[in-house]
């Protein structure tokens, strides 16, 4: 029996990623029939995102350093957060439109279709423009990496995709986890940007500016220092402001891992919380 | 029914139209709180290390955070105003409805525009920035005519930011998809009003340029009121000049773009 439920949960998921993959073309082909309009919000998108640069080299054009981190530094985890959020919001950003789903009772025809509904709500509206996110953050983190003078060994380089990939996975998590809170919540989709949006804003600047709660309930309780602040320190060599032991650097997989199965729980929760408008 | 009454009216509206969504409203809170308490966090770093910066002192410097936070919504600075709406309607051609009305468009919306400010400066602004001042250490005033000058400087912002949108609003007259305008438009007050950073850090020509441009008015003026590094009437002085131009110039690209106005199907 165990087996076989084995068999039929792999399966699900190859439904769903197989699902996921054909709405998702389905929306590039459609993005692609207004190729002038999505290279307009591509670029806007990059702006929009690189704004909050713009903030931190209008900083450093009064200061040398800020928090004890120099303008090289705090470009790779700005870079090494954009990248991961860009990622994760490219892939299921769209999920903060569940809110208005529920509401307007449209979920119900989701809920019928022999596909995994995470699947659908994730590829709902996929937005390529989203690349510009991603562009503006790989841009940022090249800065960083032509720049700075990193002590390179073959587990800092191994480090690198790993953490951009756990990175993802995190801001993945929290962003399922964020749509399962809308089934209860409906209007306050606001609430998640403090999470999503806050989280990657947050990550920009190092762990020692923040307070030391602060980086507590981001280290132990949301574990969005895994995304960068954990295995950047270990690769700039720099010591993190608790006190932890050194090869924590490379757990984000794990963590990740945990933070999907846990966001999975939490939307499982909240699907069967569902009660339709009737409308 | 007077005139001044048809537009109270509107105003009311406004204001009755958003203190409807209670639970966005809640979220947004919580939003801005978080928001605020990542950037206070940064702020302090950047006063630790240059003490004095911009003529303001740490405390200054965390309470600007906090009003950024509280009236980001209210001046509508990353959007969330009435412009998209208004686009919307010149697009599908509704706005021929507004027009046969007998009232001014211009003043119409703008109404509704203060009612909907004004609900979120009590809805959304006053709670996340009563929680920084609870929390962190804040410089203000304690008299009484300071906080007045504050809300007619923020008054005076809500009128710049509603001139700024409103053209903004009226070049869908002859783009009809006004959606990237209006997006570069909400990067440029975002980053021209001090909510990206004060104005006065800015460094040399580039601050003295975005001081001068009318989206100053909007959150530079009226924190640089309430922390007492401006003179309240010189500063009621620039804002009350952009908003005469700013409304004037969309009274002219308004009946511009009347003349030209096709409803389009029917």
């Amino acid at each position: 029996m165990g087996d076989i439920g084995h068999v039929g949960q792999t399966g699900r998921v190859a439904d769903g990623l197989r699902a996921y993959r054909l709405i998702v073309a389905m929306w590039i082909k459609s993005t692609m029939a207004y190729r002038a309009s999505f290279v307009m919000t591509t670029v806007g998108n990059f702006a929009a995102t690189a704004l909050d640069f713009v903030a931190i080299l209008l900083m450093f054009s009064r200061v040398d350093a800020l928090g004890g981190y120099t303008l090289p530094e705090i470009a790779f985890l700005y870079g090494l957060s954009g990248v991961a959020f860009g990622l994760a919001d490219l892939a299921i950003g769209s999920m903060d439109r569940l809110g208005r789903r529920v509401r307007d009772g449209t979920l119900d025809t989701l809920l019928v279709r022999p596909v995994p509904v995470l699947a659908q709500v994730a590829a709902d509206r996929f937005g390529l423009r989203r690349l510009g996110r991603v562009a503006q953050g790989a841009l940022v983190l090249g800065y960083a990496l032509a720049t700075l003078d990193i002590d390179w060994t073959p587990q800092k380089v191994l480090l690198m995709p790993v953490m951009l990939l756990s990175g993802a996975a995190i801001f993945c998590a929290v962003f399922v986890a964020g749509a399962a809170f809308q089934f209860v919540a409906q209007d306050a989709s606001e609430v998640q940007n403090a999470f999503t949006y806050g989280g990657t804003t947050l990550l920009q600047y190092p762990p020692t500016v923040f307070g030391k709660e602060l980086v507590r309930g981001v280290t132990f309780v949301l574990p969005l220092a895994f995304v960068n602040w954990l295995p950047a320190s270990y690769i700039l060599g720099r010591p993190y402001p608790l006190d932890l032991p050194q090869w924590v650097a490379f757990t984000p997989p794990l963590v990740a891992v945990a933070c999907c199965a846990l966001a999975g729980l939490a939307w499982r929760a909240g699907l069967k919380t569902y009660r339709s408008t009737g409308s | 029914m007077g005139t001044g009454r048809l537009y109270a009216a509107v105003a009311v509206g406004g204001f009755r139209r958003y203190a409807t969504y209670r639970a966005a409203t809640a979220a947004g809170v919580f939003t801005n709180t978080v928001f605020g308490l990542i950037l206070v966090y940064t702020y302090l770093a950047l006063w630790d290390e240059r003490p004095q910066l911009g003529g303001y002192d740490q405390a200054q410097a965390v309470t600007y955070v906090w009003l950024g936070q509280a009236l980001l919504s209210t001046l509508a600075i990353g959007g969330g105003g009435f412009e998209t709406e208004l686009m919307e309607r010149i697009r599908t051609g509704d706005v021929a409805i507004d027009l046969y009305r007998p009232a001014d468009l211009q003043l119409w919306w703008l109404a509704g525009d203060l009612g909907r400010a004004l609900f979120q400066l009590l809805g959304r602004g006053v709670l996340p920035f009563a929680f920084g001042a609870l929390v962190f250490d804040v410089a203000l005033p304690s008299d009484p005519a300071t906080w007045g000058a504050f809300l007619v400087a923020v008054l005076l912002g809500m009128v710049v930011s509603f001139g700024i949108r409103y053209l903004v609003a009226l070049s869908a007259f002859w783009l009809l998809d006004g959606t990237g305008v209006a997006q570069m438009a909400w990067l440029l007050s975002f980053f021209c009003s001090g909510m990206l950073l004060p104005l006065n850090v800015f460094p040399g020509v580039l601050g003295e340029i975005v001081r001068a441009l009318p989206w100053s008015s909007m959150l530079q003026a009226p924190a640089d009121v309430l922390l007492g590094q401006a003179d309240p009437l010189g500063t009621f002085l620039f804002q009350g000049a952009w908003a005469v131009a700013l409304l004037a110039a969309g009274r002219l690209v308004q009946s511009a773009a009347t003349r030209r106005v096709v409803v389009q199907g029917g």
